[in-house]
Formats: C-alpha cells, structure tokens, sequence
C-alpha cells in the first residue's frame, strides 16, 4: 500500500464513510490501480481494458453508472469525466452486503440507496421518472444477447412490465394526469416484496483478489 | 372405518388364496389326470405375484384417500405418519390372523423400484439456481455433517456400551461405527414428506433436502466401508485399508456425478430427436434416467448421485426440447410414481415393524441412540452454521438451525441399509433393526408431527409463492448483468461470475448441440414469464366466459354502449376490476391465441407449431371450441355466423379505438400502418401485436389470402385499432392479472384514462 491516496487517516475516513473494512480498501485500491494504470483517476476508456464486461449486455450501463454524477452524490444529473478512488469506493459501497449487526433504520435507508442505483441506471435521462421508452432501451440491451427475439416481442415485454408497475401506483394518478412513468416511489413499490439487500450485493473478500490478467 | 374393514378384509381375502393355493398346489400331484373339462379354474398361482403387489398398491392408495377425508386430521398429521400407523395396523392384522410377518419392505425392491422414482422426481424438479447457489452450504452439511453424526454417534454408542450398561452385546467398535453411519443419514423420503406440508423459505428447505440428496455418497462409503470392516475383522484393517476408505468417498461421490452428467447429456441428445416419436417421448425420460441409476449402482458408486444429477442436468434441455403434452406427461407420471413410492414406503415400513422374530429390546441402547442423533444433530448443525456464516451472504440465524436439526429426519435408507446387513458377519442385527425402526418411527411420527407448530411458532420464514411477474425477471436479468460486472470490475471471482460463464459456455456450445433449434430461440426466462402469464390470462377469460354462460357477451349492445359512453365521458371511479373486464372484452380473442402464435412466430414452417397451436387447446375447456372460430381462419370464410361474430366484433373495436383515437394516441399510427402493410405473406410472424388480433398468419397460402382479404376489407383505421388493440390488450392483461376478477358494470374512466394517457408515450 504504497499510494499518496491511502494514508490511513484518510483511509479511516473512507471507510466509515462508505463502510468497507480497511482491508477491502487497500485490496480495492490495488484493483483500481490496475484499472487505471497507476494513475490517479479512470475514465470510461479504462473500462474497456476489462476483458470479461465485453461480454455483460449492459456494460455501457453499467459503466455509464459509474461516471454518474447522482451516483457518486455530487450532482443531481450528469456525468463526470474521470472518478478518483473516493468515488470508486462511492460506487462499489451500493453494493456491499447487509450486515448482521445493521438496525432497522439504517437497513431501510441501505436499501433505498441500492435501489436508487437501479433507478438511476434505468433513467437515463435524468429527469427522475423511468419512461416506457427508457425502460424499451433497458430491455433492448438485456436482451440483446438473445439474437433470435424480435423486437416486437420486447416492445411487448417493456409494455407488460410497465404496465404491471404502473398497476401498483394507478390509484395515486388523478383522472386527467398524463401518467408519465415510474417515479422513484413506485420503485420502491414494485420492489416491496423483495429482499433486495439480500441479493445485490458483491462479496467483497478480505482475501487476495484475482486478478484479471491484461 | 369402513375402508379399514374392507382393507382388513382384502388381507384376509389374500391369505385365503395363498392358503387355497398351498392346498391346491399340493392337490395336482393327486389330480395329475383331470376327469373333466373344467369350464371356470381358480389360478391363483398363475397370477398370484402380480395381483398381489397390485393388491397392495391398491390399499396404498385407498388409505391415502382415507385419510384425505378427514381435513382436520391431515393438517395436523403429516401423511407419512398416518401411512405408517396404517402400516402397524395392517402387519398386526396380518399377524394376528395368520402368524406370519407377511410382506416387509425388501432392501432390493425399495432400492430398486421405491426409491429411485423419488429421487429422480427430486432431481428432475430441483430448482437449479438456488441449489448451485447454497451447493457450498449443502456440501458442507451433506459431507462434513454426515460424518461428524456418524462417527460422534457410533463413538459415543461405544464408549457407553464399554460402561456397561447396555449390557452384553456381541458388537464391537466397527459394528457401532456401522450402525452409525447408518443411522447418521438425514433422509430424502422422509425430508421431503414432511417438509413439504410445511412450507418453509425456500433457502431453508434447499439446504435440508440438498444435504438429504447429497449424502448418499457419504452414507455408501461409510456402509461400504465399515461393513467390509467387519467383515474382515477389526484385526486386519490397517492404515491402508482407511487411506482406501477415504479414496473410496470420493471415486464414489464423484463418479456417481458423472454417470449421472453422462446419462443426462444422452438424455438430452435423445430427446433433441424424438419429433416424430412423440408419444414415447416421455418415455425416455424414465429409461434413461433410470439406466443411469442402475448403472451406478452396478459400479457401486453412488446411485442416488447418479439419478439426482441426471435429473438435475437434463432438466433445461429437455423440457425446451420435448413438447407440451410430453412435458405434462412426464411430470405427471413422475409425480405419481414419486408420491405412489412414498406411500408405499412408509406403509410397509409399519407393516414391517410388526415381525416379532426381529424385535429385540434393549432399552439402554434405543433410547441413547434417540438421545445421540438428536443432541450430535444439533451441535453438528451449530457448529457448521457458525462456519458457513462466515462464508454466505445470507446468513443463516438461530431459527433456520433450529429447523435444520429438527428436521434431521431419518427414514426408510436406513432401514434398507440395516435390513440389508447379514447376521452372520453383524451379530447384533436385530438389535440394530429394532433401533432403527424406533429412530424412523419417532423421527417421522414425532417429530413430522411436532415440525409444523414447531415453524409456525418461531414464525419461521414461509415460501411466498407469488405470481411470476414480469418486472421481477427482468429486474433479476439486470442484476445478474450488473452483479457480475462489478465482480469483474473489482476483480473478483465470485458466484455472478462464475453464473456468467457457465450460461455463455451453455448458450455457445450445450444448447446448440443439445437443444432443439426452434428451442434455443425461444427459450428465455423472460419470455416464458410473458407467456405463462399470456396464457393464464387466457385461460381465466375463457373461465370467465363459462361462468357467465356464453362468450358472447363481447358483442352484447349494452357493453357496447357502455364502453363507448365511458370513453366519451371518463367518469371516476374506484373498480380496478373493471377495466380488466373492459380490456378482456377487447383482449379476449386476442390473447387466448397468444400462446399458439408465441411458438408460432418461433419456429417458422414447422409442425410443431400446428401442434402447440391444438395444445393450447387442451389447456383451456371446451367454451373454447365454439370460440375458436373467431380467430381461426381457418373457419372464417366457411362460417357464415362466425364471420358475422368477428364484423361484430371489430366494429365494436373499432368504435371503442376511435374513441381512443381521439387522445394523444394518433401521432404513431401512420408508422404503424406502413409496417403492417410492409408485412410479407405469413413470412414472419413480426408482430405479435397484429396477429393476436385473429389473424394468424400461417404457412397456409389461402390464410395468407384470407388475411390480405382482411387488410382491404376494413378500414386503415381499423388496422391501426386493431393494432393498438392489442397493444393494449396484450399489455394490461398483466393488468388484468392483477386485478380482481370482480366483473362489475363500471368501467374505471379514470383508469381508462391513464391507460390512454400512458400509451401517449408509444
């Protein structure tokens, strides 16, 4: 652990603030090192050096949420150039896993942040409501890897799936209000019944990361 | 009571004939020469094995009818203990009018015929991803729990034999080690009978069957092993013979796999040809399944590996591969002959008990064997849970091991197994055949029936089984993409990962070769979710339709007129309900055909999807027939009525999306209608949004005609109504799903309105 960046005064900062041990941090700084070939930020081209993301349908997603300014909380919309290693850690504490010891309180608020990752990732255009056309442009992607569907069948599908979340908030629309899409809220509806703490979440091991070789 | 005297007469009837045939029997030798021509003759020799195994299968099955009558009694009793009641009941009559121990439960024909439609009904059904994703916990349970009970209990057996109280007993360390790891096994008979009326999280019941499955490896080299232990006497066994003991678990474990692995790859090979074989398509699934149950067992390697993993392997290709009703077939056959093994298991295992020959009592020994398993089961399963939970990110608390070591249940693999030991080489055979049989008993009996008030009082998390919705599949997709790219993107091996390359290696290289090619399109959770759920919507329509007597009520004026009132003066209103009433009406024919024309569009010119088509028939009642005719083009231009029906009926659309029409929703139609009239002749099935409307295109020209006759005869506007018709129908008939299935008269204006104002968006 040799970098400017890790200090331990600065390092026990980062941890309490995103809630990583401080061996996750100093085996997540070397990842990020790899990453971005020992310089001090990454930029999107970095990414691409992953070889095994070639094949994930949403990677631009996905790297896209990396760069996102709400993700890394410092802006209501757009997208950042390069992340430092604050940031990065910012975005991999969406996914660290619940702990036992965890409260109630801090629980809820736990899950709200991870599903408004998911959120953020769909609405593209950051006006804060998933569209039908965003949620076509999620499905496209997720499916893409499937060659044979057609792309009526998916409009089909993002339909369905709209309609089956907008089900759950229909009461709330008045009779003349242009139902726009999915809000945060009814996210959060959809995804009552969900454990998703349980399930997004990334083993972060304390153990020698393996290293992807490139 | 009743049926126990009529079963108690069956008996009786059966003794009858065996006596008849004992005198008879003895009587050809005087009647070599018969004097006349005997018109009727009494075979019972003739016919008597199969009449009556066949006997016995009947009160099997008529005791479980039994006990079905009474409601109260099955949902506090699990049914295995009343089968085995039953059991105890039937020996004793059997013994008590014929002196005899009548039939018990073989170790050849459970391990041949009981056990392996169970464990192949377990494996062929085995939900996949929740159980390689908890494998390292079920491994740890199945292998290091097994031989921490066995070897703790046959020790302790041991030590307290050494002090004497239990008296003499020709045994030493190796016949208790044996009799240990026999009764160490948790059992999947009995697992699944009990857990399955109780309804645990999915998690919870994953681990406990999965260690129940898996540890037949651990069981048959433990047996194996200490049984030829004892065999060559406790003198010469030596570090080598061990070093070959531990060896041994894992060739057997292993190997048991992979003869399971092979025979699923053939399976699935085979069932990627068997298009024009379809009646014994199902067929194959058996005979294959059961050859690679035989075939470990003829290798000594572990048979019940074998048949799980080939169930467990086979799975995803055959069913994309076989057809629907072979689908059925084969689950329905499986099912019967798992839950027809069941009953007779647990029904023989009472009757076996009575047989006063092997009942040798030995208190001290009985009831510290019940002490042992239980009390090394718990602080077995703490102990391991304390290690996993280091390991897993669920974590499994208090109750969940609370669960687990109480349903440690023992059942019919060890009474098989201790049936199975030869007297000469175990001294004590009886003894240990009377223990095992009290273990069974109170862990089946007792602890099944204590289980269910067990859970229900530490409210132990229930399987919700909820409605496959299409949002939480997609949602999952997402997750599994992003999961596994942070784990590449921090460099991490992890569960996502490893997930991820095995699809990408089974989508490249195992489906190809083992899935059928109109399969591999197709198959896609996601799209099956859609469908499952198209269909169901179909099926309640046309259930819907019975009930209101006629399906005609689609084109009845005063809907009519109420549906157009509604658009034209959108009132508020709180009935969800009634806009999927509303949509049904529209959707109805729409989307009964969706299903039929999903296949169809997959698999361009195949017969199979003439097939799916009169399958989907089979699915829905015989409403449906009359209806067929609506979207069939086949009856269109030859029925006159029905041609009447569908003008009706897409007049009355067409006014209903006028009314539409005139929201925001005109801006897209003309695109629209230049990809409809763009459509080739039955080319491709492009959009299922137009073809649920009732036009089926086909690989039948004069259809083709028929549809292009359609596209003339009604107006654009009646395209495009069509068109967002089904939009509409297809989508909201989540909607409709959803909602009640209240039929009112008042149609949500107010829903109606947000649906029109979403699709403003389209």
């Amino acid at each position: 652990m040799g970098s400017a960046q890790s200090v331990p005064p600065e390092m026990r900062a980062l941890a309490e603030r995103t809630g990583f041990t401080s061996e996750q941090i100093e085996q997540l700084h070397r990842r990020f090192k790899q990453l971005s070939h020992n310089r001090k930020t990454i930029r999107k081209e970095d990414f691409d050096t992953i070889p095994d993301l070639e094949f994930n349908p949403i990677r631009a997603r996905i790297v896209h949420a990396f760069f996102d300014k709400r993700n890394l909380r410092k802006a209501p919309a757009g997208l950042a150039e390069e992340i430092n290693f604050e940031d990065f850690l910012t975005i991999m504490s969406y996914f660290r896993p619940i702990e036992m010891d965890m409260d109630e309180e801090r629980l809820e608020s736990f899950r709200k942040e991870k599903l408004k990752f998911l959120f953020h990732m769909y609405d593209a255009d950051y006006d804060g409501i998933i569209t039908l056309q965003e949620y076509k442009n999620v499905l496209d992607e997720l499916m893409s890897g499937n060659p044979h569907l057609e792309k009526e069948s998916l409009r089909a599908i993002a339909e369905g799936a709209m309609l089956e979340a907008a089900s759950a908030c229909m009461a709330r629309t008045g009779p003349d209000e242009v139902y726009e899409g999915i809000t945060f809220e009814d996210f959060l509806k959809v995804w009552k019944g969900i454990d998703i703490e349980t399930k997004m979440h990334v083993r972060f091991l304390t153990m020698e990361a393996i290293a992807h070789c490139y | 009571m009743r049926e126990v005297s009529r079963m108690g007469f069956l008996l009786g009837l059966m003794d009858l004939p065996a006596a008849l045939g004992e005198r008879s029997s003895g009587s050809p030798t005087n009647n070599s020469h018969p004097q006349s021509f005997a018109i009727v003759s009494f075979r019972w020799n003739h016919v008597k094995d199969p009449y009556v195994i066949t006997l016995w299968i009947l009160v099997a099955s008529l005791a479980k009818i039994v006990f079905h009558l009474s409601h109260k009694v099955t949902r506090v009793v699990p049914e295995s203990a009343l089968l085995i009641v039953l059991g105890v009941f039937l020996g004793g009559i059997v013994w008590a009018a014929d002196h005899i121990a009548s039939f018990t439960l073989t170790p050849e024909v459970f391990f041949f015929y009981l056990l392996p439609p169970i464990v192949l009904d377990a494996g062929y059904f085995m939900p996949n991803r929740l159980f390689f994703g908890n494998l390292g916990s079920i491994l740890l349970y199945a292998v290091i729990g097994t031989i921490w009970n066995a070897a703790t209990t046959g020790l302790s057996l041991y030590g307290v034999y050494r002090t004497g109280i239990m008296g003499h007993l020709d045994s030493g360390l190796l016949d208790f080690l044996l009799f240990g790891s026999l009764i160490a096994a948790v059992d999947p008979v009995a697992v699944l009978a009990v857990f399955e009326e109780v309804h645990v999280n999915e998690v919870l019941f994953i681990i406990v069957f999965g260690e129940s499955l898996l540890n037949d490896a651990v069981t048959v080299v433990l047996y194996n092993v200490f049984e030829s232990f004892v065999a060559i006497g406790p003198e010469n066994v030596t570090g080598t013979e061990c070093v070959k003991g531990i060896v041994s678990f894992f060739v057997v474990s292993l190997g048991g796999t992979l003869v399971g692995i092979f025979f699923a790859f053939l399976l699935s090979l085979v069932s990627r040809f068997t298009k024009h074989v379809r009646i014994i398509e199902p067929g194959f699934v058996f005979i294959i399944s059961y050859l690679s149950y035989l075939t470990a067992e003829m290798l000594s390697l572990s048979a019940i590996l074998a048949i799980t993993f080939c169930g467990i392997c086979c799975q995803k290709y055959v069913k994309a591969n076989i057809s629907e009703q072979s689908s059925t077939t084969v689950r329905y056959t499986m099912k019967m002959l798992a839950s027809g093994a069941e009953t007779i298991i647990f029904m023989f295992l009472g009757i076996s008990a009575v047989n006063p020959e092997i009942w040798t009592w030995n208190t001290a020994f009985i009831l510290l064997t019940l002490v042992f398993i239980s009390v090394y089961r718990v602080i077995g399963v703490v102990l391991q849970t304390w290690i996993l939970n280091h390991y897993r990110m669920v974590q499994l608390e208090i109750i969940d091991q609370v669960v687990m070591s109480y349903g440690g249940l023992r059942g019919a693999v060890a009474f098989a197994l201790v049936a199975l030991l030869d007297t000469k080489k175990v001294k004590e055979k009886n003894l240990f055949v009377s223990t095992t049989i009290i273990v069974v008993f109170f862990t089946v009996i007792f602890q099944g029936l204590t289980i269910k008030p067990l859970v229900q009082w530490l409210k132990v998390k229930k399987s919700e089984h909820r409605e496959p919705k299409l949002n939480e599949k997609l949602h999952g997709r997402a997750f599994d993409h992003i999961l596994s790219a942070i784990e590449d993107i921090s460099g991490q091996i992890g569960h996502n990962y490893l997930r991820d390359k095995w699809s990408n290696f089974d989508r490249k290289f195992l489906s190809k070769l083992l899935m059928r090619r109109s399969a591999q399109k197709s198959r896609d959770q996601i799209l099956n979710v859609f469908h499952e759920l198209n269909l169901k919507d179909a099926i309640s329509y046309v259930a819907e339709g019975e009930r209101r007597g006629s399906l005609a009520f689609i084109r009845s004026p005063s809907t009519d007129n109420m549906v157009n009132v509604d658009f034209s003066t959108p009132r508020p209103s709180t009935v969800e309900s009634s806009v999927s009433y509303l949509l049904r009406e529209k959707a109805g024919p729409v989307c009964l055909d969706m299903q039929a024309l999903e296949q169809r569009r997959k698999s361009i010119r195949d017969t199979e999807d003439t097939v799916a088509h009169h399958t989907l028939q089979q699915y829905l009642y015989k409403p449906r027939q009359e209806h067929k005719h609506l979207y069939s083009r086949h009856e269109i231009m030859h029925n006159e009525d029905e041609k009447q029906d569908k003008e009706i009926f897409h007049r009355t659309m067409r006014k209903r999306l006028e009314s539409f029409k005139s929201t925001k929703l005109g801006i897209n139609h003309p695109k629209k209608l230049n990809k409809i009239h763009k459509r080739e002749r039955g080319q491709k099935r492009r959009n299922s949004n137009v073809i649920p409307n009732g036009k089926i295109p086909s690989e039948n020209p004069v259809q083709d005609y028929t549809l292009k006759e359609k596209d003339s005869e009604f107006s654009e506007a009646e395209e495009n109504n069509d068109y967002e018709t089904l939009h509409l129908g297809k989508g909201v008939d989540f909607l409709a799903n959803v909602t009640k299935q209240n039929f009112t008269d008042n149609p949500a204006g107010k829903n109606i309105n947000c649906m029109q104002n979403f699709f403003t968006q389209i």
